[in-house]
């Protein structure tokens, strides 16, 4: 099994690529240097190709499982608690100005 | 023997005869802590002056007849459970000056049953390792060899416990992170059924797979942390209704008549020698306790560690958007606008590891890969459950290595992530099903590193998972050593 | 070429919970900065969200009111992305599987009905507050407002005009207040409104290139953003060029749509289900308790007023435009029986009071049962018309019984004709010169003693009888 799971071909083709890789980065929020963009993108391949072994699997119309347990209807009562209050709900915040955490200019 | 190096069950037995106190306890803790924590690194938060506040509370109620099991225990905390006031930095740079402002659930439940805490313990950054070595506040060593790694990713827990730095203490569990690391220091590690305990203040890495539990010194202990810490809580969803035994009920019982599975999909070329021959002997044990011992199959074994890590980054790049520099945390103060700080704080903020499955787990909820890649895990994953609901069909337990290969080298594979990720190999099922597992020690390498058997049962039957690996602990003829540190 | 637009409306409503969706802090507006906030709301590490129940009751009865399927199972998922007012990085809402699907409301337009399509409605958490510095180059983050529960309602593009869109969304924020799960308040955001709109040649099927509009903040301004951007795009299409797909939001001091200044990127929302949160199972129990609790809706209790009440459609659509007001114009008709007249004093009267007063219906100081009343006094011919509206006066100031008033100050009506008589001797007697004038044919002047006898009388004659008899008078004498 092990064996297995380091075993890649060598002629596969690219899983993804500096482009993406560029991408994903950007929807995640994450700057790269060049050589971290590289270095990924090398990681990113070698992880993806393996999760390729996963199309072996026939899964049609298996229902995916997206929690642990099957559960359901899990409430509260509409019961006001109490907040707080301001100096908690800013106690960690970097930056803080009037009651509300500060930050760069929103352009809309 | 020191204080230190007591069980549970030991140290309550003289709590409550008066031969000692919990502040003494406490102060032999500490005393190992300062003795060889430089070397080890179990620790990134020490909590000594609460501990001895706590530690005097206890005396007194102890004194009053009021104390519960773990009155006056000295217990370390994973650094991912918050606690209010003390901060949780995950192991990261962006957390680093967190302080919480409220109690996760299970350190409410310890403290009310009377714990002491001592400090909060290092781990892979977000839990995401397998060795505790991507933490921002550096490597924990493995207490049996200093060269080595711990195990992940509650490597401080589990090394604070093997080193007698504290009596117990709590871990997370994604993918093995309680049950690689007590294997690989040589104590217990449980990861109960998902929904038995709260996630509640658990900060979140993949959340439909993780799950609280302890480590400690014997099976015993662990049925007396489980007690405290198990049981439904309205401020988690996924927690589940359902009654809560008294678990110690369960030690020392007899496992005779019981079938244990060996899934032949878990011993297969690849695992270290000595680990094998470990746990074949731990298979002649059981049987000689009177189990049946059968071959069985888990045909969809081979895919957990590929839907694993699809699935847990796909949820992680979800969970650790929240890292933003906006309400708490690391901001850095370079950027020049909106968009600038946010990558550059998350950038400097975060470790290699940690983008590394964020990018994994982005690209594959993104736009024209979900399909291939979320969907096909999630549905993969299904099957995989279907084989433990089978094999739980005709076994009461299953019993396999808990880890590959023994503690590996300090630095060996953390240029190889994929090489990495394997050391999860055996632990990754059970997180995936949702059913609990527990490593036991099971025996030692000829360089004197432990090695764990894992056991594994049906869902919230962890009663029958400390049934066996208590009659296992207790009935093997296995010699009994302490971390060599 | 003759252009059809399509329209699509996306309503966001606020529910009118006490709190927010997943945890206990309060809804309420208008609180200092951050002071509504809690671990699990500013998205701390760690949290975990439960739902709260009434936000599903609250739904579900805005399904059953726009004829939507429930989905029995339905379930929770994460919307990603990045703003510093979404706390935890993403928002969590119905995607996959929403609790109601394929619904209608009926739309009144032009005297006819048009249904349009409702395609979906789910529930989700709002986000926070930005407040953007006029000054300084930062923005303010108050979270008060994250978590707060929200329902999205997704229209078909089956509106065609302006004015159906605004038709359709009146019909949809009267429904939610009706049913109480809304306040209906667009200022303050608790209705708020995205519009997606295209153009193609009339007879054509398939959509043209569309645009989302975005900050209408009232039922005018989707009325003249929507005009404005269907000439817009008229503009465009006819001069041969293409409609770019946007997002455009309405300047109203300007009256014109602009596109967005920010740089929109190509959203990549990554949906997938929230792992910390169960699928609802809703039962036929669960429905038939929701259904119990809805009141009769506008659109019904219109159709019905004008039928069982005779009054005019318009009268209806004003007694209707809250369940209050409907319900108070009922009460009085109750317990006069004349429903007309009902009408015109609730319209007329009460309503004027209330808008001076700047109160409610709740607020009334006259109950519907002292309207009645009073109605009834000068049905049985007590008080005239005119003294009423002066015991009305009296018990708007007082809240006093009209007829303790009409006691109390000697209102009643003079009906006896002996003493009436007397009282028309005496103005014919001190006004010589107008009896001659009249007699000579200015007739115009009957107003004026009629206007003298009420005079004296202080307005209690009861004027029909005072016509007759001046009319007796002055041919006679």
């Amino acid at each position: 099994m092990i064996a297995e799971c380091l075993y890649i071909e060598e002629d596969t083709v690219l899983k993804i690529t500096k482009e993406e890789v560029e991408h994903v980065a950007h929807l995640a929020r994450l700057n790269l240097r060049e050589d971290e963009k590289e270095k990924f993108t090398s990681q990113l391949n070698d992880i993806l190709l393996y999760m390729e072994i996963l199309n072996k699997v026939d899964t049609t119309g298996v229902e995916p499982m997206t929690h642990a347990i099957t559960l359901h209807n899990a409430f509260r009562e509409d019961v006001t608690k109490e907040s707080i209050g301001r100096d908690l709900a800013l106690g960690n915040a970097p930056d803080e100005m009037g009651d509300c955490f500060r930050v760069p200019k929103i352009i809309e | 023997m020191e204080l230190n190096q007591l069980t549970i069950h030991e140290l309550q037995k003289k709590l409550k005869n008066s031969e000692t106190t919990s502040v003494e306890i406490t102060e032999a803790v500490f005393k190992r802590i300062e003795a060889v924590d430089d070397k080890i690194h179990s620790f990134v938060t020490l909590m000594k002056d609460e501990a001895f506040e706590e530690a005097r509370e206890a005396d007194k109620e102890i004194q009053r007849g009021n104390g519960g099991p773990l009155t006056g225990i000295p217990i370390a905390l994973k650094d991912i459970m918050c606690t209010k006031g003390t901060r949780t930095t995950c192991g990261s740079h962006i957390l680093e000056n967190f302080i919480p402002p409220y109690d996760s659930t299970v350190v409410k439940r310890l403290r009310d049953a009377g714990a002491v805490f001592i400090g909060k313990t290092n781990m892979d950054e977000f839990a995401m390792g397998s060795s505790t070595e991507t933490s921002y506040f550096g490597v924990t060593k493995n207490p049996w060899d200093l060269e080595k790694i711990p195990g992940g990713s509650s490597g401080g827990s589990a090394a604070a416990v093997a080193a007698d730095q504290c009596i117990a203490s709590l871990g997370s569990d994604t993918g093995g992170s309680i049950r690689q690391p007590a294997a690989l220091c040589g104590i217990v590690g449980m990861k109960p059924t998902y929904g038995r305990v709260s996630r509640f203040g658990l900060v979140a890495f993949a959340s439909s797979l993780d799950q609280i539990g302890p480590f400690t010194k014997d099976v015993e202990d662990c049925a007396i942390m489980l007690n405290a810490i198990a049981g439904y809580d309205p401020n988690d969803s996924t927690s589940v209704h359902a009654d809560i035994p008294d678990y110690t009920e369960y030690v020392s019982k007899s496992i005779e008549g019981w079938t244990v599975g060996i899934p032949k999909e878990y011993f297969i070329e690849g695992i270290d020698p000595e680990v094998l021959s470990a746990v074949e002997a731990a298979i002649k044990e059981v049987e000689h306790m009177g189990a049946q011992c059968k071959e069985i199959s888990l045909p969809h074994s081979e895919y957990c560690v590929a839907i694993y890590y699809v699935i847990a980054p796909s949820e992680a790049s979800s969970n650790l958007a929240r890292y933003d520099g906006v309400r708490y945390g690391f901001r850095s103060d370079a950027g020049r606008d909106l968009m600038d700080m946010y990558k550059m704080s998350r950038s400097a903020g975060f470790g290699d590891e940690v983008k590394r499955r964020i990018m994994i787990g982005t690209h594959a909820l993104s736009s024209g890969y979900y399909d291939a890649y979320y969907k096909k895990a999630s549905q993969v994953r299904t099957l995989l459950r279907k084989d433990f609901d089978e094999a739980f069909r005709t076994c009461d337990a299953i019993l396999t290595p808990s880890t590959p290969t023994p503690a590996f080298n300090i630095g060996e594979k953390m240029d190889d992530p994929l090489q990495m990720y394997l050391c999860d190999v055996f632990t990754i099922s059970c997180n995936l099903a949702g059913i609990p597992g527990i490593s036991v020690p099971c025996g030692y390498t000829e360089a004197g590193l432990p090695i764990g058997v894992q056991f594994l049962t049906g869902h919230f039957e962890e009663g029958k998972l400390i049934q066996i690996a208590s009659a296992y602990e207790k009935n093997a003829t296995l010699e009994r050593r302490r971390a060599t540190i | 070429m003759e252009y059809e637009p399509v329209i699509g409306l996306e309503v966001h409503a606020q529910l009118l919970t006490k709190t927010k969706i997943f945890c206990g802090c309060s809804t309420q507006f208008g609180a200092a900065p951050n002071s509504h906030t809690c671990p699990i709301c500013i998205g701390m590490p760690g949290i975990l969200p439960v739902l709260n129940k009434k936000v599903v009751d609250y739904t579900i009865k805005m399904a059953l009111a726009t004829h939507c399927n429930i989905n029995r199972e339905n379930t929770w998922a994460r919307k990603n992305y990045f703003y510093p007012d979404l706390p935890k990085g993403y928002q969590i809402t119905q995607f996959a599987e929403p609790i109601a699907e394929h619904g209608y409301v009926d739309v009144e337009m032009n005297g006819g009905k048009k249904r349009i399509g409702i395609t979906r409605i789910h529930m989700e958490e709002d986000a926070g507050k930005s407040i953007h510095d006029e000054h300084q180059p930062a923005s303010y983050v108050d979270l008060n407002r994250a978590g707060v529960p929200l329902i999205e309602i997704v229209s078909e593009p089956d509106i065609r005009s302006a004015e159906e869109g605004v038709g359709y969304l009146r019909r949809l924020h009267e429904i939610l207040v009706y049913l109480g799960i809304c306040d209906g308040n667009m200022e303050e955001g608790s209705f708020r409104c995205d519009a997606n709109i295209s153009l193609r040649p009339k007879g054509e099927e398939k959509f043209g290139i569309r645009a989302e509009l975005k900050n209408m903040n009232s039922f005018r301004h989707v009325q003249r953003a929507l005009e404005y951007e269907i000439k817009r795009q008229q503009y465009i299409l006819e001069s041969g060029g293409e409609v770019i797909q946007e997002t455009r939001l309405w300047d109203d001091s300007q009256g014109v749509t602009h596109p967005m200044r920010g740089k929109e990127e190509a959203h990549d929302y990554r949906y997938f289900p929230d792992p910390d949160l169960v699928s609802i199972v809703v039962s036929d129990e669960w429905i038939e308790e929701i259904k119990k609790t809805i009141p009769e809706l506008p659109l019904e209790k219109r159709e019905r007023f004008v039928n069982t009440y005779d009054i005019p459609p318009y009268d209806a659509v004003v007694l209707t435009t809250s369940r209050e007001l409907a319900d108070f114009y009922e009460e009085t008709v109750k317990n006069c029986r004349k429903p007309k007249i009902a009408s015109n004093w609730v319209m007329g009267d009460v309503l004027g009071h209330l808008k001076e007063d700047k109160k409610d219906i709740e607020g009334s100081p006259v109950s519907a049962v002292s309207l009645a009343k009073m109605i009834n006094l000068i049905e049985d011919g007590t008080i005239s018309g005119k003294i009423a509206k002066e015991v009305f006066e009296e018990m708007w100031k007082t809240g006093k019984e009209p007829k303790k008033i009409v006691e109390e100050r000697g209102l009643i009506q003079i009906t006896d004709t002996g003493s009436l008589e007397n009282a028309i001797d005496n103005v014919l007697k001190t006004n010589p010169a107008q009896v001659e004038e009249y007699k000579q044919g200015k007739e115009k002047l009957f107003g004026f003693f009629v206007g003298q006898v009420m005079k004296i009388t202080r307005g209690k004659a009861n004027p029909k009888l005072v016509n007759e008899l001046l009319k007796k008078k002055l041919s006679a004498s």
